[in-house]
């Protein structure tokens, strides 16, 4: 701890308890807050020599300015909402198949040696494919745009958490099976409360990793075929030439993306094990 | 309460084609009684303690608690392992209701007898600590409440102290014979620490190596606690260690009658 900090430790506690848990919030926030001033700043700067370029100001809707009262106009209209869910949506579906698959085989490459040696290689190849690549091939093989999306998604969601789970397997202590056997556990204790609780770390680590893909991957993905979700948003916003608008996705996309990873930080830390110091 | 343990014409060997690892042996180990078996490293201690405790079947012979045959683990003979190998995400009272829980008792229920057991190993303040928090010995303190959670008839020890530093072993070498009297509990404790064996044990059973056998015993008559500087116990020491030499130079001579050459010469 800092001595800063632990100063305000001390001083708090002669505080009423109100007053300190403000200056508490305040001292955690302040340099996250004063960071996104700073990209305020710049988008603010870079909205100001749009304007005054006479070949550029045609785009000067994408300043702070205009995007954040787009945004105000998006939520009222109860426009974004709409969007936000749909892109959830197929997010949510393609990570609980990236978990339905990836988690089973990495538990079976984890602990079957023979498994490892022979998917490794070809697994590490698919794994490099961009997820985008397989478009058109989802194009052809699926009948709905909303499937064809949520098999992209799918195909970047499962590596990492495959990976992940393989890598929690693989580092189990095996006096834990022994002992647990000692103990007298029958096979479902053994994975209900030694295997699971033991990877789930890794596995939650990976779903992480997954998110923060299939995030990148969604948008693209929703310039296919479908008429919702935040992608699609961009290209109509592009299309009828809203540039507000489309900054103002473009901001949404950031934020969600950001929240989405901070609630799997959160997870990490709740299912973490090893002893923080 | 407390169980005879007979181990009965017991050979082992790993591969089909190998050497036996253990062979020819035969002892009985009589309800509430503290063995010590020792010998050294790699004469198949191990192997026998796995067996007693149902982790390993030998090839041949059986062994047989109670007069029922050991074929699995069980609740009723517990072991202890060199490593506490507690579960970190899991407190430590969790950890030492794990037995329980495995089978079938409620949290509630278990509690109240997890909370006198970890009175009884010294862990009365640190129930709910998170268990790599705990030194060595705590942990092993620990593995030893879990151990005793299921009320046991046979405790097996296998080297669990060897990884202590000299005062919690020295501690543990005395409380946990004492515990087991009070319990009533048969214990059989593998040691390759001739001085370990007479704290901790009523009879000392010594293996030979290649294969392994017990090709002696030594009772072992002195009051508790057992005090090193003793001069009983410095003689039970000499005379075991003699044993224990006699046994290592028969071993050798009856495997390679080259190397006994050499030793005459
Ligand atoms: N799983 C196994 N497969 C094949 N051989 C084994 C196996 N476990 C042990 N052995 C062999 O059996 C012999 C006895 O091993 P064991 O572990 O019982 O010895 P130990 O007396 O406990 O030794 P230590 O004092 O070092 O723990 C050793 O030679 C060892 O190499
Ligand atoms: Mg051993």
């Amino acid at each position: 701890m800092t001595t800063a900090s632990a100063s305000l430790e001390r001083n708090r506690a002669n505080m009423p308890p109100l007053m300190g848990g403000v200056l508490w919030v305040a001292n955690q926030l302040k340099y996250p807050v004063l960071g996104c001033l700073c990209l305020l700043v710049l988008w603010w700067f870079g909205g100001y020599l749009i304007r005054n370029d006479p070949d550029l100001s045609a785009f000067s809707a994408f300043a702070p300015g205009p995007t954040f009262s787009a945004l105000y106009a998006l939520i009222l209209s109860g426009e974004l909402v709409q969007t936000i869910t749909s892109s959830l949506y197929r997010i949510l579906i393609g990570l609980l198949w990236g978990v339905a698959i990836g988690v089973p085989v990495g538990v079976l490459i984890g602990y079957v040696g023979t498994a490892m040696k022979i998917a490794n290689v070809p697994f590490q190849i698919l794994r490099m494919i961009s997820p985008l690549a397989w478009m058109p091939i989802a194009v052809l093989a699926f009948a709905s745009w909303d499937a064809a999306i949520i098999f992209l998604i799918v195909m970047a969601a499962v590596w990492p958490i495959m990976f992940s789970t393989a890598h929690g397997v693989r580092k189990i202590d095996p006096n834990w099976f022994k002992v647990a056997r000692n103990l007298g556990a029958t096979g479902p204790q053994m994975l209900s409360r030694i295997i699971l609780p033991a990877i789930m770390m890794d596995v939650v680590a990976g779903i992480r990793l997954a998110v923060g893909v299939a995030w990148v991957v969604l948008v693209p993905a929703e310039y296919l075929g479908v008429t919702s979700g935040l992608g699609y948003a961009i290209n109509d916003a592009r299309d009828t030439l809203s540039y507000d608008t489309l900054a103002a996705i473009v901001l949404v996309i950031g934020v969600i993306g950001y929240c989405l990873d901070w609630l799997c930080g959160l997870l990490v830390k709740r299912f973490n094990w090893h002893l923080e110091d | 309460m407390g169980a005879t343990i007979s181990l009965d014409y017991i050979s082992h060997r790993y591969q089909a084609a190998g050497p036996n690892t253990l062979s020819g042996i035969n002892n009985c180990i009589k309800p509430g009684e503290l063995c010590a078996l020792i010998g050294r490293s790699g004469c198949g201690k191990s192997t026998l303690l796995h067996m007693m405790a149902g982790l390993l079947i030998p090839s041949e012979g059986c062994v047989r608690i109670n007069n029922q045959q050991v074929q699995k683990p069980s609740a009723k003979w517990n072991m202890m392992f060199q490593k506490a190998s507690l579960y970190p995400w899991m407190s430590v009272k969790e950890n030492a209701a794990l037995g329980l829980l495995f089978a079938g008792v409620s949290p509630a229920q278990a509690s109240e007898k997890i909370d006198g057991l970890l009175d009884m190993v010294g862990l009365h303040d640190r129930k709910d600590a998170r268990v790599q928090s705990l030194s060595g010995g705590q942990q092993q303190r620990v593995a030893l409440a879990r151990s005793l959670a299921t009320e046991p008839e046979v405790l097996l020890l296998d080297e669990p102290f060897s990884a202590l530093d000299a005062f919690t072993r020295g501690a543990l070498q005395e409380e946990v014979p004492l515990i087991c009297r009070k319990l009533n509990i048969t214990m059989v404790t593998v040691t390759h620490d001739i001085d370990e064996a007479i704290t901790m044990a009523d009879r000392v059973l010594i293996m030979s190596q290649n294969p392994g056998r017990i090709v002696d015993e030594l009772s072992v008559d002195l009051p508790w606690p057992r005090r090193h500087m003793d001069h009983k116990f410095q003689h039970l020491r000499d005379e075991l260690m003699q044993m224990f030499v006699q046994t290592e130079t028969t071993s050798i001579q009856a495997s390679d009658p080259s190397i006994s050459k050499t030793v005459a010469a």
